[in-house]
């Protein structure tokens, strides 16, 4: 049924350091290789090859410039479900596709009865959701549900494709219902944050906030190094090639 | 927000025909026997066309009878139930009234009841939806269930006008519902020019603005996907003025008017273009509502 459960055994999601992330979209072609050969219908594109290509996909990064001026920095932000704990997707699916499991919370589309309404992904604030061109059912992050429970895999593998691709481990995966988790410790000690709070929709993923420091301000190369490198202040040898290059 | 023709044919068709269905069932149309069987033929068929129409906007229409499963939580599965049985009841009322069957005032009350749960419930599909800040308000129920009042009237009073039997009462009522569900219309475009996008913005949407603004530097996708085509729909604002003054004058100006030389005139054929242009006008405001309406979405992609 489509009723959200009242609380759910463990909270699996996402943490998205969005101070490390380099936009590299390693993570957004991973997550499309495995889940389109994994749970439910391939992902499918149409004219990949054309003038208009086009396509289901999961996960996807935007690109951001945050601040003005010499203080301005690039935030490469990268967004998928989020599995919310009050999931406006799920209670308005009217076929009982959409559900969000009482073990994990875990939010997913039961392919086989989804009838291709499209109304869940008006529901969904982010737009995480996004409608198969061919197979005509809705796609969304499953949080590679056919990998995290998998004994089939080594258990390094037996996490999202998204987290254990990226190649600066900006991604982190783990149960936020136990305080002392991988991911509960990183979103305390960072002060992770929620998208959109002010929709009700309690997202379980988090992102973690870009450091202060970023921004070209903080390139600038202090004073007293630019000085040392004025030849005013060179010597011994380096003052001797300054001078002859200098006489040239 | 993509305005399917499949949806503003449904919206507008089966809000006139539960509207009209309403009126019957309240014995506020349908003078006479073949009046009665006429209207409720027209009300089914209108109603049961619209809903025809709505199954084209699924790309699996197959799974659609799975739609009357989540009726606990899901409006759209609210009104798959009591859109059929509004139809079903309408059907049973014309019978009851053809046969003089006893308790026929009863069941035509319960259509009417059921008609306009079925238009509310419709209303509730998108008031419900928070991530567009332009439906998430009761000014939309108030809206649909207006049209499909006025609708309805419009609709009655043309086919009473053809029978000679639209009596002056009925049109002074059709008058004023068309005046106050144009008044509504009026009300929600005010408030959507209003809310915009509502509290969200690109900062709450990223968590990002501790520096200052916030802006897109590119796309995460250089081609188009699903989440723009249905949800980044803006061709509308360039023309929305002029189109709101014609779903205005159309939809609610003509046909009051026509309606009032009906009053003057009885024997002149107004209701029946009457009722038409007033669809029509209904079917512009409708797909305004959509194309108008925007979702927070929008926001990651740099809209504002």
């Amino acid at each position: 049924m489509t009723d959200l459960p009242d609380r759910t055994e463990r909270k699996l999601g996402l943490v998205i350091d969005l101070d490390v992330c380099v936009g590299c979209h390693a993570c957004v072609v991973s997550c499309k290789a495995w889940n389109t050969s994994g749970y439910g219908s391939s992902l499918a594109d149409t004219e990949p090859y054309g003038p208009n290509p086009s396509g289901a996909w999961l996960n996807r990064v935007h690109g951001y410039e945050e601040g003005e001026g010499e203080s301005a920095a690039v935030v490469h932000f990268p967004k998928s479900c989020l599995h919310c704990e009050d999931a406006p997707c799920v209670t308005v699916c009217p076929t009982g596709a959409s559900f969000k499991r009482e073990k994990d919370g875990i939010v997913l589309v039961d392919e086989s009865r989804c009838m291709g309404c499209g109304l869940c992904a008006w529901a969904c604030p982010y737009g995480a959701r996004e409608m198969d061109p061919a197979a005509g059912v809705m796609k969304k992050c499953t949080l590679c549900v056919d990998r995290i429970y998998n004994e089939n895999l080594p258990e390094d593998d037996r996490e999202p494709a998204c987290v254990r691709t990226c190649p600066t481990n900006a991604r982190f995966f783990g149960d936020f219902a136990d305080p002392d988790s991988n991911v509960s410790r990183i979103v305390a000690e960072r002060g992770g944050f929620d998208l959109m709070p002010e929709q009700g929709t309690k997202p379980v993923n988090k992102y973690l906030p870009p450091s202060e420091r970023r921004g070209a301000q903080a390139l600038q190369i202090p004073q007293d190094r630019l000085d040392a490198l004025s030849d005013s202040s060179l010597s011994g040898i380096l003052a001797w090639v300054d001078r002859a290059l200098s006489r040239l | 927000m993509h305005p399917a023709l499949s949806i503003i044919l449904f919206t507008t068709l089966s809000g006139a025909g539960l509207g009209l269905g309403f009126w019957l069932g309240m014995s506020a149309v349908g003078s006479t026997f073949q009046l009665t069987a006429v209207t409720a033929l027209l009300s089914i068929t209108l109603a049961g066309g619209g809903l025809m129409a709505s199954v084209f906007h699924l790309r699996r229409p197959t799974r659609a009878w799975r739609a009357l499963s989540q009726w606990r939580t899901s409006w759209l599965s609210r009104e798959g139930i009591v859109a059929p049985l509004a139809l079903a009841a309408l059907f049973a009322h014309a019978v009851a009234e053809w046969t003089g069957t006893q308790g026929s005032n009863a069941i035509g009350l319960l259509a009417a009841a059921l008609c306009a749960g079925a238009v509310f419930a419709t209303s509730m599909i998108y008031k419900q939806i928070r991530a567009v800040a332009a439906w998430s308000s009761w000014l939309t129920p108030s809206m649909f269930l207006g049209l499909a009042a006025a609708g309805g009237a419009m609709l009655g009073v043309a086919v009473e006008s053809v029978a000679d039997q639209a009596g002056n009462a009925a049109l002074i009522g059709a008058i004023a519902l068309n005046l106050v569900a144009w008044i509504l219309v009026c009300s929600w475009w005010m408030r959507l020019d209003r809310v915009g996008m509502g509290t969200s913005d690109i900062k709450s949407a990223t968590g990002l603005g501790a520096k200052g603004g916030v802006r897109q530097l590119e796309p995460p996708h250089t081609g188009s996907n699903y989440l723009l085509t249905e949800m980044g729909y803006s061709v509308a604002r360039k023309h929305s003025a002029k189109l709101r003054m014609i779903a205005l004058l159309t939809g609610g100006l003509v046909p009051v008017v026509l309606t009032g030389c009906a009053l003057q005139w009885a024997d002149a054929p107004f209701l029946v273009p009457a009722a038409i242009l007033h669809l029509a006008g209904v079917g512009i405001s409708r797909w305004l509502f959509f194309a108008e309406a925007r979702h927070t979405v929008q926001l990651y992609y740099g809209g504002r």
